[in-house]
């Protein structure tokens, strides 16, 4: 019987230059942060990043990881603007594919069902289409004939989600009202991480919320990495909610290039052990 | 003569948004068209459901009546059209198209805001509208830089049937695209506002006719918004008098 279990360090080593990485979540809520920052101490780098942009898009673009972002928006939803986003943005240093938040779904279910694209009327007349010259549309071949947008799969190599449980073999379960697409990403993946708050036994998955929050099936996830307080400073309800006065704090560091080093060294300089112990006595300085 | 604040004069029109809208779920972005939603729902409009920013529909005494995650607003709502949003906006042109994605060059922007977000499925989808609490030249622009929110002439030329601009509702007045050829058009001014006051804090004409006064809210609805919906007024940090 497989045990998935590794650690984060494990998981990114498995990442290669130039991959195309799905980040589940959306905004500031339920980010694999503890998988971000993993990936900030490695030395991968020139990735494509698919994400309903949150502080995961910033950090990773602070440390230079990013080459080309696929998105429908970046926010810390309290902030309404992650500002090492708008940097890279602003300076130009990455590039980006810029979808509507359900043209950006249309994209990962395409990929999930293993069809070339799927169809929608989202995106038609707006920028999106000005701005991705290689988009098709398609025109239906039925009596109505419509035209429609041809929404391109969005393939990951891998993806990476957070969840509040998982098993060792990687059955994975959210806790929170909302799954938001990380099952897409999943399905859209041909790898998937799952980083959470508590592996547990398989048992206790059922016993802790209704069978509709078994939300990824372990045949979807190659590996799982048990990340308690993994998600900070996002949201992952009903364990913590999101970090207010942390996220306040990394808002303002990203905005001035001289306190960022600071906040780097603090919070960004060592593994996740070190990261946690450096949360914890900036929540008892609160 | 009611002693009603902008602030309420505003929350009223916000509310004016949803008349007529029925059983559809109403998705307010802001705090004073939420305060319109909710009062809408509690006065002349019952059977909107009320979408709570995260997953759930609520009733306005925060009773959880349904679950609605963000993907089944994507995947299923907003495609099956029956939605009102009122989303903000960074800048709206004569032609009802609106921007939320950035400002100036797409590939270098001089400021970086939100990304489309949901503005291009949500107008190919359904009823729109928009909201501004600072109605100035800056917004009201005669071309938007990116669109996100599709406008009357490209949701013509683009094809989509189910495109619906309703209003924009501002800190001024109210707008809509209802003239010839869908040209923009000032319907109401807040009372103690000019129509010249609205026609300078805009880059592009907009037709005049016939403009009304706003609505003042009714006793009613009044007190509803001051001891029940919005006891602390923050309404007034939005939208000052």
């Amino acid at each position: 019987m497989a045990d998935k279990r590794m650690t984060p360090d494990e998981i990114v080593a498995e990442l290669e230059d130039g991959m195309t990485i799905g980040i589940g979540g959306w905004g500031s809520r339920r980010k694999p942060m503890a998988l971000v920052r993993a990936i900030l101490r490695s030395p991968v780098k020139d990735l494509t990043v698919v994400s309903y942009g949150g502080p995961d898009v910033g950090l990773l673009a602070s440390a230079g990881k990013i080459k080309h972002l696929v998105f429908g928006f970046v926010t810390l939803d309290s902030i309404p603007y992650d500002p090492w986003f708008s940097r890279a943005r602003e300076t130009g240093s990455i590039t980006v594919t810029e979808y509507d938040e359900g043209v950006f779904g249309t994209g990962l279910s395409a990929a999930a069902q293993r069809l070339p694209f799927l169809p929608t009327r989202a995106g038609l007349g707006s920028g999106v289409m000005d701005l991705n010259p290689s988009l098709r549309t398609v025109r239906s071949p039925y009596d109505d004939a419509e035209e429609l947008l041809a929404v391109p799969a969005l393939k990951l190599d891998a993806a990476f989600v957070h969840l509040n449980r998982a098993d060792a073999r990687g059955n994975a379960q959210y806790l929170g009202p909302d799954p938001y697409f990380d099952e897409l990403f999943a399905l859209a993946a041909d790898r998937c991480y799952v980083s959470t708050e508590k592996i547990v036994e398989t048992a206790e998955l059922a016993e802790a919320g209704p069978v509709q929050s078994l939300l990824l099936s372990r045949m979807l996830v190659t590996g799982v990495a048990e990340t308690p307080n993994g998600a900070h400073f996002t949201t992952a309800v009903p364990d913590y909610g999101r970090d207010e006065r942390f996220q306040r704090h990394y808002a303002e560091a990203a905005k001035d290039l001289e306190a960022w080093p600071k906040f780097v060294d603090r919070f960004l300089s060592g593994d996740e052990a070190r990261y946690q112990k450096a949360v914890a006595e900036f929540g008892e300085s609160a | 003569m009611s002693d009603a604040t902008r602030a309420e004069i505003a929350v009223v029109a916000c509310a004016e948004l949803f008349r007529g809208d029925g059983e559809i779920v109403v998705s307010p972005m802001g705090f004073i068209p939420s305060l319109g939603a909710r009062l809408a729902r509690l006065t002349f409009e019952p059977d909107i459901l009320l979408s709570d920013g995260e997953a759930y529909l609520m009733t306005p005494e925060a009773v959880v009546e349904g679950w609605q995650p963000f993907r089944k607003v994507l995947d299923t709502v907003v495609p099956r059209g029956k939605r009102h949003v009122v989303m903000g906006a960074n800048q709206i042109d004569g032609e009802g198209n609106q921007n939320i994605s950035a400002i100036g060059d797409h590939s270098r922007p001089k400021k970086q805001l939100l990304g489309v977000r949901g503005g291009p499925g949500n107008t190919a989808n359904h009823r729109t509208s928009y909201w501004v609490p600072r109605h100035s030249k800056r917004i009201f622009v005669d071309q938007v830089d990116i669109v996100s929110g599709v406008g009357y002439a490209r949701a013509r030329e683009a094809g989509l049937r189910y495109h619906d601009v309703h209003r924009v509702v501002t800190n001024l007045g109210v707008l809509d695209f209802g003239g010839k050829g869908h040209a923009p058009r000032l319907i109401s001014v807040h009372p103690g506002v000019s129509v010249d006051e609205v026609v300078e804090a805009t880059s592009f004409p907009l037709i005049t006719d016939g403009v009304a006064e706003s609505r003042l809210p009714t006793e009613a609805e009044l007190l509803l918004i001051r001891t029940s919906l919005d006891p602390k007024a923050k309404r007034d940090k939005e939208v000052p008098s």
